[in-house]
């Protein structure tokens, strides 16, 4: 099964690129998410019969809980964005599907392997590998400053990524000093994690969360994620905030249990919270006066990466519910993704003073990105609500008060500064002198988005007992106990 | 000791790569810092060992054939100025070479080494290399000079894994050597466009989006 969801995306990529009906490479899109999402929840309700037990040392490729629960928010993105993408594509005619087509195809299939992998260097290569698949997706528009914004995305990513390579490298070598010479697979660092030489562990730990990080675009490494956000269509940008994303914070958490299972803990947390606090408060800073609501998003991604690692930074229950919080991020991030892909299309322009109104404009995107917004910000009953209060009150039940109060205040100054540009850009009348696209909402640009927006209402009000089993057996694995 | 030597070498063309003022004087500069790096574990001792002179002849294949093969199409195709363009001058960069190399010496101290096996050059030169590669990244505004500096980067992350050269399975390290020549492929392509876009590959272009 392993091989099923690497492959299948990838002989679909390869047909894709092969076939010259464009007719059936638009529909292997949404065809292939489906088939890799079935037969992902059929290897997830096998493994979870079996009670999530503990990998052996020497497999190279498998599915725990962990990897498991990223690769089903991944997949489940996936379906969101493929079914979306058609009728996005039929609006482009002029833009090149089968590079399009490819580059997803290809992503999905990288996703499937760093979900699975069990060496470190299998998954640092997986992961350079998004990198070069997504660099062509930001480059979609063709112009020069997508261009700027895929040349920043390609130098910044590929630096990051090659600081993880040698943060692997420390690794490796934290386990040659310790006598620990068989491939490194996780279960077996994490087992003999007590033999691992502890400078170059903790070097090598911040090698990582720095080059993982900056493929998260957690502050000050963030710098690529406004300019390609913003300058790709919506689908792409909800794929690299949810998909991309999400597969370098499981790189990350993946160092971060073996460096807790070696009792280093603490010093990874420190830094996490660091890294969290910083990120959220660099974004609110940016989200002031944000006129345009791309990179508006952007920013709030950087705070929700943010978050994440902060939730780990808790510990416990907060860590958790940071996992939780992945998949809370990427549902409610794609419904805002794809309608502001749906509202900048109506009006040709992503900039405030020209975009206002949406509600009456494109009433159904309007509405979905207001609502959205709210869930994001942490209204009741959305899942992002139900992650973000119970980090904090994690935080607050570990002591951690200053923290705990410090989290709070970044969430109401986020929603703050977010409310300013998105009342103005939803309410009031659309400018009459702007001209206007003859885009209009219709059932396939925004289906998939209420699809989306109901999941992660779901996921809200009832976690499925299954789920929660899963959620616990990653949460005790990123701990350090495999 | 030879790989001693090969060491030093590699050290050296750090320090030609920050003051070389054409473009592809640092391509060579770069290539053969890959070559070099490629040939050092055949004098480790460890030439009998055949994976590993499977590793250091696809070392030697793509840092001395393939990638400066896409170098030489990609400056074929920008003919218009061959200076690198630095944002720091020679001689600075030269002294921030230094520096980063004398930092590298203190750091590598400060980290323990497995007891007689490894040489202890290796750790400072890998540091010191990847700082070069930051160096050029950051300093210099043509594209194809930045491609040489994330070369640079990757040539000194290769230097510290041949510590590790007999312990790492094959797999990860020809997927390594892959992903770089990917890597650079496809920023070659990107390259091509700037050039097509604003009629050069200068970086100073790319700098509209901004808060």
């Amino acid at each position: 099964m392993a091989w099923y969801l690497i492959f299948l995306p990838l002989f679909a990529a390869i047909l894709a690129w092969r076939t010259s009906s464009d007719s059936l490479r638009i529909r292997l899109l949404p065809g292939t998410a489906i088939f890799h999402l079935l037969g992902l929840v059929v290897t997830l309700i096998l493994a979870s019969l079996r009670g999530w037990e503990t990998l052996p040392p020497g497999v190279w490729l498998g599915l725990d809980a962990l990897g498991g629960w990223v690769l089903l928010v991944v997949s489940v993105l996936f379906c969101i964005c493929a079914l979306y993408a058609p009728a996005y594509l039929a609006l482009r005619p002029d833009r090149d599907h089968r590079i399009f087509i490819v580059c997803f195809l290809c992503f999905l299939s990288m996703a499937s392997l760093v979900a699975q992998a069990r060496h470190p260097g299998l998954v640092w290569v997986a992961m350079e590998t998004t990198t070069l698949t997504t660099a062509p997706l930001i480059y979609f528009n063709h112009n020069r400053h997508s261009l700027e914004a895929a040349w920043k995305y390609l130098i910044i990513g590929s630096v990051g990524i090659a600081l993880a390579l040698l943060g692997t490298f420390f690794i490796a070598y934290a386990a040659h000093m310790g006598d620990i010479n068989e491939p490194l697979q996780y279960t077996r660092l994490m087992q003999e994690a007590e033999h691992l030489s502890r400078p170059w562990l903790r070097a090598g730990f911040v090698l990582t969360l720095i080059g993982y990080g900056t493929k998260m675009g957690l502050a000050p490494l963030h710098t690529w994620k406004p300019d390609a956000y913003g300058e790709t269509p919506g689908v792409i940008g909800a794929l690299l905030a949810g998909g991309v994303t999400s597969c370098a914070f499981l790189a990350l958490l993946r160092i971060y249990a073996v460096v807790a299972a070696a009792g280093e803990a603490a010093f990874a947390q420190e830094l996490m919270i660091g890294f969290g606090v910083l990120s959220m408060a660099w974004a609110m800073v940016f989200m002031v006066r944000q006129l345009d609501f791309k990179r508006m998003l952007a920013y709030s991604s950087v705070e929700h990466m943010g978050i994440l690692v902060f939730g780990i930074g808790i510990g416990g229950t907060a860590a958790r519910f940071a996992l939780y919080h992945l998949a809370a991020n990427a549902l409610v991030k794609s419904v805002l993704f794809l309608s502001a892909g749906n509202i900048h299309r109506s009006y040709a322009s992503r900039q405030l003073p020209f975009v206002t109104g949406a509600i009456r404009r494109t009433p159904i995107s309007g509405w979905l990105f207001l609502i959205a917004f709210l869930a994001i910000t942490g209204t009741p009953p959305f899942a992002p609500f139900i992650s973000e209060f119970n980090i904090v009150a994690a935080a607050f039940s570990r002591n951690h008060l200053w923290l705990g109060g410090t989290f709070l205040l970044l969430l109401c100054g986020v929603f703050l500064a977010m409310s300013d540009t998105v009342v103005k850009m939803i309410f009031g009348t659309p400018d009459a002198k702007r001209v206007r696209t003859p885009y209009k909402d219709t059932f396939a640009t925004t289906a998939p988005l209420i699809l989306a927006l109901g999941l992660s209402l779901v996921l809200g009000l009832w976690l499925p007992q299954p789920l929660e089993t899963m959620l616990q057996s990653a949460g005790s694995w990123v701990e350090g106990k495999p | 000791m030879l790989s001693d030597f090969l060491i030093a070498l590699i050290m050296l063309t750090n320090f030609s790569l920050v003051t070389t003022s054409r473009i592809n004087k640092s391509i060579q500069f770069a290539v053969l810092q890959g070559v070099l790096l490629g040939l050092l574990p055949l004098t480790m001792g460890l030439w009998r060992i055949p994976h590993i002179v499977l590793l250091a002849a696809a070392a030697v294949a793509v840092k001395g054939w393939l990638i400066p093969s896409l170098f030489r199409r990609a400056l074929q195709q920008v003919k218009i100025d061959r200076e690198v363009g630095p944002y720091i001058g020679f001689s600075a960069s030269l002294l921030l070479c230094a520096l980063g190399t004398g930092l590298s010496m203190l750091l590598a101290h400060n980290l323990p080494l497995k007891l007689g096996t490894a040489n202890p050059l290796f750790v400072p030169a890998s540091l010191a290399t990847l700082f070069t590669g930051f160096l050029l990244l950051v300093s210099r505004r043509k594209a194809l000079t930045q491609v040489v500096g994330y070369l640079v980067l990757e040539n000194g992350i290769y230097l510290f894994a041949l510590l590790l050269v007999e312990e790492m399975p094959l797999l990860v390290e020809a997927g390594i050597l892959l992903d770089l020549f990917v890597g650079i492929f496809v920023m070659g392509i990107v390259i091509n466009h700037i050039r097509v876009a604003f009629d050069s590959i200068d970086t100073r272009h790319l700098a509209e989006l901004k808060d």
